[in-house]
């Protein structure tokens, strides 16, 4: 996997503090109308977001139910819009159930890397010092290691859950976070709202995630959406691989390992969850270029 | 330039000594555990603790590891249970079909995401930029395995032009040249599209620069100012990236390998993870660490040389 644009956004210059918080988010979830690839892609994550969640109602069949009498045409038909894969099941309700554990595990995933990340940048950028040394180099440890067979061999030998793949996609993701906070903090912590806070005595911890961490919010903001589209792709990979969720609940990445050597004679069944995992993607990604224009642009 | 190379060195010494250390841990903590893999889910307890005390494999974690090392700084990195060959022979050789992989793709990427990561930069904002920036989004986003089937079912269910696996055998009337197109293609598209972005980004800070002002008010042809002025600068930050894919081309492209049943490194590693093959997972986990951080401290040195300023 690609590391992320780490320069391109550490280049954002963190918005302005303000008091006026609430009517300042308001505002910039307004904003996002203005950038037309951030709107397509809020578009394309709403359009999943409802597909997940109406999963039970849009679903026309249980996603594990299998119609034997649809073996011998799996394509596309009356029945089934979608057509079915290679067991007879249903591959429009497989869609609309798999898009469920990728909705919830990616997002889950970056929210722990950044909450970890955070910290962990915070602790380095702010001490300096040892903390600094020992945690940079820590995390230049985790990061050298190619990724994917990190995943591999963590997954293979603990079984592969939910659970552990949210996981390991913390744990790998944390020290990139960790890196681009740390740059940031070294930055304000020279500020003059830093030292005001000092001279009145408040304690390191409330200095940093009170008076640095909202504002190195802009940047991460950025950098959450391209994360959430890099997890949803290694959640693909690793049920492509057969490392990924256990069967026989549908997740697009097995259905692609499932059926991806049928191509030759039914290709229908790896194309739906492939463009479904690549527009999913597709749509954090341009959230994620919109953000970047919009921040560039203060 | 010398305390630099000496400083990277220890680095890297630093860090397989210490993933070699997590991963053979990982595999080896519970002492049971080879021999178990070794005689198979029917052996009984008994065997099983035989077998554990005449490999020696009882002995404290330390011990073992220190043993370890010492065979491996020998050249003697253990048995493929998965392909029974020693792991040094099987590691040679899928590591050598993953090379072929990567340097072509390799010298697809870097021209093309020069080309277009220029072109799109030199004009920020213009129709051209809108559209490769459009177009870097969209193949960076689709997973490589997608992509492999959206690319498969067009040149070789559809059209018929290409073979649907690489497997360096050639057959079925396929060469091998013809082969290694889909796989190359599939990893040229997924990867630029990051490149490209960065290569951008450098390239539209570099055209805000003063020197390129007066280059251009000097009256400079365009031509002029990007190729003797903008190109050689704009590409500094982007080296080191560029140097990064090499660590993914080597170890990242298990998903290509596994699409079109390609006998690399990527797909050795997934199998002998599956299999549980200890050793080939714990020799190859060291391979491939060292790939990727030879290549960082490449990747640096390649900046050092391009920017005297930081050279000191």
């Amino acid at each position: 996997m690609s590391a992320p644009a780490t320069a391109e956004v550490l280049s954002v210059s963190p918005p302005a503090m303000s008091r006026r918080r609430a009517r300042d988010l308001w505002r910039g979830v307004a904003r996002v109308g203005e950038s037309r690839p951030a709107t397509v892609g809020v578009l394309i994550i709403l359009f999943w977001l409802a597909v997940a969640a109406l999963a039970p109602l849009l679903a026309p069949y249980p996603p594990n139910a299998s119609d034997l009498a649809a073996l011998a045409h799996p394509t596309p038909s009356r029945a089934h819009w979608l057509g079915t894969d290679h067991l007879g099941r249903d591959l429009l309700s497989r869609l609309a159930w798999g898009a469920r554990p990728v909705l919830v595990i990616a997002p889950l995933a970056v929210l722990g890397a950044t909450a970890l990340g955070c910290l962990l940048g915070l602790a380095a950028g702010y001490h300096r010092r040892w903390i600094d040394l020992v945690l940079t180099r820590a995390c230049d440890i985790v990061l050298s290691f190619p990724v994917i067979i990190l995943y591999m061999i963590i997954l293979t030998h603990f079984g592969s859950s939910a659970w552990n793949i949210v996981g390991v996609l913390t744990l790998t993701k944390a020290p990139i976070i960790a890196r681009i906070v740390r740059g940031l903090t070294l930055e304000l912590r020279e500020r003059e709202y830093v030292a005001a806070a000092k001279m009145r005595g408040e304690s390191a911890l409330y200095i940093m995630l009170v008076e640095i961490l909202p504002n190195a919010r802009g940047p991460l903001l950025v950098d959450m959406c391209l994360r959430t589209g890099y997890n949803i792709i290694i959640i693909g990979v690793l049920g492509f691989l057969g490392i990924g969720l256990p069967p026989p609940d549908p997740d697009w990445g097995g259905m692609v390992k499932d059926t991806y050597g049928m191509m030759s004679v039914w290709p229908h069944m790896a194309l739906v969850p492939c463009a479904a995992i690549s527009s999913l993607v597709i749509g954090f990604n341009l959230l994620a270029v919109g953000l970047r224009e919009l921040g560039l642009r203060d | 330039m010398a305390r630099f190379v000496a400083k990277h060195l220890v680095f890297l010494l630093l860090t397989l000594f210490v993933v070699s250390f997590l991963v053979f841990a990982l595999n080896e903590f519970s002492p049971g555990a080879v021999a178990r893999k070794e005689l198979g889910a029917y052996a009984t307890q008994e065997q099983v603790d035989l077998l554990t005390r005449q490999l020696g494999l009882d002995r404290p974690l330390p011990v073992r590891y220190a043993e370890y090392l010492g065979k491996a700084a020998t050249g003697d990195l253990g048995y493929s249970a998965r392909f029974k060959l020693p792991v040094k022979d099987v590691i040679w050789k899928h590591l050598g079909n993953t090379a072929l992989l990567a340097a072509l793709a390799f010298a697809c990427i870097v021209p093309l995401s020069m080309l277009l990561g220029i072109a799109a930069g030199m004009r920020e904002s213009s129709r051209l930029d809108r559209a490769i920036l459009l177009f870097s989004t969209v193949v960076a986003s689709i997973p490589e395995f997608a992509l492999g089937v959206f690319l498969a079912s067009i040149f070789v269910v559809w059209l018929g032009w290409l073979p649907g696996t690489a497997t360096l055998v050639a057959g079925g009337g396929w060469s091998v040249a013809t082969q290694l197109v889909l796989p190359v293609a599939v990893i040229v598209l997924f990867d630029s599209g990051y490149v490209i972005s960065m290569i951008r980004a450098s390239m539209i800070e570099v055209m805000q620069r003063p020197y390129i002002r007066t280059a251009v008010l000097k009256g400079m042809p365009f031509r002029d100012v990007i190729l003797r002025h903008a190109v050689r600068n704009a590409m500094i930050t982007p080296i080191t990236v560029i140097m990064l894919q090499i660590n993914y081309l080597v170890a990242g492209v298990v998903v290509v390998e596994t699409v079109f049943a390609y006998p690399g490194f990527g797909r050795m590693m997934l199998e002998a993870a599956l299999f549980k093959d200890i050793a080939l997972v714990e020799a190859g986990a060291l391979v491939a660490v060292f790939v990727a951080v030879a290549t960082n401290i490449l990747g640096d040195l390649a900046y050092m040389i391009l920017d005297p300023r930081i050279r000191a």
